[in-house]
C-alpha cells in the first residue's frame, strides 16, 4: 500500500508529511519531521518522554499512529518557547535546576503546560498525580514539582 | 515488515462492514494504549487497522432512561469531564480514571479497557457493579449484552466476528443507591491492581440494603460478581456484621494467580480487606444521595 498522506498542524503550523501505518506519531516527529524535542524512552506509554497534545488533550505520542494526525493540531515542546522568549516553565526549569539529564524534561515540560492550562492553581498533590506518568531518573522530582507551583504562583500574582 | 491497512470510516455500518470482510487479523483502533503496546512488541501484527474515533455516536454521552449513553470510544479525560455522570455513578468514574496516567487518560476507553480483556481491567468491575450493559453492532444487526458477557478468558472476548462494541447503556442510580471501586496495586499510581472491587448498593429509607452488587477483578481469568458476598449485605444495615461476611464471601470467591505483584494467599487476604473498605464508601455514597 502506498504511505498514508497526511495533513496537519504542528505548533501552529500546517504540515504535510508522509508514513506508513506502524509508524508512531514519534517516530513521525522525530525521524520525518526533524522534530526531536520530544523523546523515546520506552516506546510502551510508561515514561511520558514522548509527551505531546492532541487537539488539546495531553497523550504519549509514542502511543498514537502518525496517521491518527490527520486533520488535529498537535503541540511539542518545540512550539513551547515564543521565539528567544522561553515559556515560564521553561525558565523556572533553568532557574531551579529542575532537570540533570534533560531527557524526560521536553515531556514533563509539556504535561506541566497541560496541567497549569487547565488547572491554573494546583495542589502538590494534583500537580504530582498529573505529573506521575512523566518519568525521571536524575531529578527525585522534588525541583520538577516545586518549580510547577512556582509558575503557578506566578501566574497569580501576575 | 508487511504493511498494515488503515482506515477511518465515519459511521457504524462502514466500521462493521469493513470488520466483516476482514480477515483474522483485522483491529479496531479505539486509544490505541493496549493494542499499539501489542503490536510494538510484535504480539499483534494486523492486516488493517480500523481507527473508530471518526464515528460520532462512539464519541458522545447522551442521556437516556433516566440513565447515559456513553459512546465506546470516549476517553477517560473526556468522561472525567462529565458532570452529570461523575455524580450519579463516582465508582465508575473512578474505575475508568484509574487506567493509566493522565496521557494514558487522554486515550484509553471503556470499550478497550473491555475488549483487551485483561482479568485486572479496572473499569470493568465498576460497570458490571452499575449494571451496565453495551451495545454491540456487527454483520447480523444489533444486540445488547451485559459488560459481565464480555470478557471469556484472559484476551478472549464473546463477540462474533465483524461485531464490535459501539456504546454502553449505564442505567439511572437509585435513589439512596451508591457506587465505589478500590483497587490495591503495590505502588500508589501507575501500576496492575492485585485486586479491584467494585460495589454498588441501595438501601430503603430504614437505611437496610435492599440491593447489592460486588464484583472481583484480578483474582480469577474474568472479573466475578459473586453474588454470596452481595447477600451478604442485602437485608441488613451494612453493620460490621456485615462487613465480616461480606469480606469472607469475597476471599471465599477468589482463584487468583500468584505472581510478582502478589502471592495466592496474600490476592485473597486483600481481596476481603478492599471489598470492606469498598463498601464503606458505596455506603457512605447511598447515605448521601
Ligand atoms: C502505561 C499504561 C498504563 C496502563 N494502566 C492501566 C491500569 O491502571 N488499569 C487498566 O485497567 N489498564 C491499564 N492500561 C491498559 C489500557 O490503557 C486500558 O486497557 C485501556 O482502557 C484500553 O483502551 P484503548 O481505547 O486504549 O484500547 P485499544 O488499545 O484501542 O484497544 C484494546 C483492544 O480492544 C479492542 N477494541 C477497542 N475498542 C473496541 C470496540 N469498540 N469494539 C470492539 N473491540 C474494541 C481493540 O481491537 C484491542 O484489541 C495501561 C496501559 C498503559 C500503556
Ligand atoms: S516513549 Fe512514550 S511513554 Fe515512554
Ligand atoms: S533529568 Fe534526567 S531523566 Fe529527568
Amino acid at each position: 500500500m502506498a504511505k498514508h498522506h497526511v495533513t496537519t498542524t504542528i505548533n501552529g503550523e500546517p504540515v504535510e508529511f508522509l508514513c506508513e501505518t506502524q509508524q508512531t506519531l514519534l517516530d513521525v516527529l522525530r525521524d520525518e519531521l526533524g522534530l526531536t524535542g520530544s523523546k523515546e524512552g520506552c516506546a510502551s506509554g510508561d515514561c511520558g518522554a514522548c509527551s505531546v497534545t492532541v487537539d488539546g488533550r495531553l497523550v504519549c505520542s509514542c502511543l498514537v499512529l502518525g496517521v491518527e494526525a490527520e486533520g488535529q493540531s498537535i503541540e511539542t515542546i518545540e512550539g513551547m518557547a515564543d521565539g528567544e522568549k522561553l515559556h515560564p516553565l521553561q525558565q523556572r526549569f533553568l532557574e531551579e535546576a529542575a532537570l540533570q539529564c534533560g531527557i524526560c524534561t521536553p515531556g514533563v515540560l509539556i504535561a506541566a503546560k497541560s496541567l497549569l492550562e487547565k488547572n491554573p492553581d494546583p495542589t502538590e498533590t494534583e500537580v504530582r498525580y498529573w505529573l506521575a506518568g512523566n518519568l525521571c531518573r536524575c531529578t527525585g522530582y522534588d525541583k520538577i514539582i516545586s518549580s510547577v507551583l512556582d509558575v503557578a504562583a506566578d501566574m497569580k500574582s501576575a | 515488515m508487511n504493511t498494515i491497512q488503515f482506515e477511518k470510516p465515519g459511521t457504524v455500518d462502514e466500521a462493521v462492514a469493513l470488520l466483516a470482510n476482514g480477515d483474522a487479523n483485522t483491529r479496531v483502533l479505539a486509544g490505541g494504549t493496549d493494542l499499539l503496546v501489542q503490536l510494538r512488541a510484535g504480539m499483534v501484527t494486523p492486516s488493517l487497522i480500523i481507527d473508530i474515533k471518526g464515528i460520532d455516536e462512539m464519541r458522545t454521552v447522551t442521556e437516556e432512561n433516566g440513565g447515559f449513553r456513553i459512546g465506546g470510544a470516549v476517553s477517560g479525560a473526556e468522561l472525567n469531564e462529565n458532570d452529570a455522570v461523575k455524580s450519579a455513578w463516582p465508582g465508575v468514574v473512578e474505575a475508568f480514571d484509574l487506567i493509566g496516567s493522565t496521557q494514558i487518560q487522554g486515550r484509553c476507553t471503556l470499550a478497550g479497557n473491555l475488549c483487551n480483556a485483561s482479568p485486572a481491567a479496572d473499569s470493568v468491575p465498576a460497570m458490571i457493579a452499575a449494571g451496565m450493559t453495551c451495545k454491540i453492532v456487527g454483520p447480523n444487526g444489533t444486540r445488547e449484552a451485559p459488560v459481565e458477557s464480555i470478557a471469556i478468558s484472559p484476551g478472549k472476548t464473546s463477540l462474533t466476528k465483524g461485531e464490535m462494541i459501539v456504546s454502553f447503556f449505564l442505567p439511572g442510580q437509585n435513589a439512596n443507591g451508591g457506587d465505589a471501586y478500590l483497587r490495591f496495586i503495590p505502588r500508589t499510581e501507575m501500576d496492575i491492581a492485585v485486586v479491584g472491587v467494585g460495589i454498588n448498593l441501595t438501601l430503603d429509607d430504614n437505611g437496610v440494603c435492599t440491593a447489592a452488587r460486588v464484583v472481583l477483578g484480578a483474582v480469577a481469568p474474568t472479573a466475578l460478581v459473586v453474588a454470596d458476598a452481595a447477600n451478604a449485605l442485602i437485608g441488613t444495615k451494612v453493620d460490621d456484621a456485615a462487613m465480616e461476611k461480606l469480606a469472607a464471601a469475597a476471599s471465599a470467591a477468589c482463584n487468583p494467580i500468584d505472581d510478582k505483584r502478589g502471592t495466592i494467599e496474600f490476592r485473597t487476604k486483600v481481596a476481603g480487606v478492599i471489598a470492606r473498605r469498598t463498601a464503606a464508601i458505596a455506603l457512605d455514597r447511598a447515605r448521601s444521595n
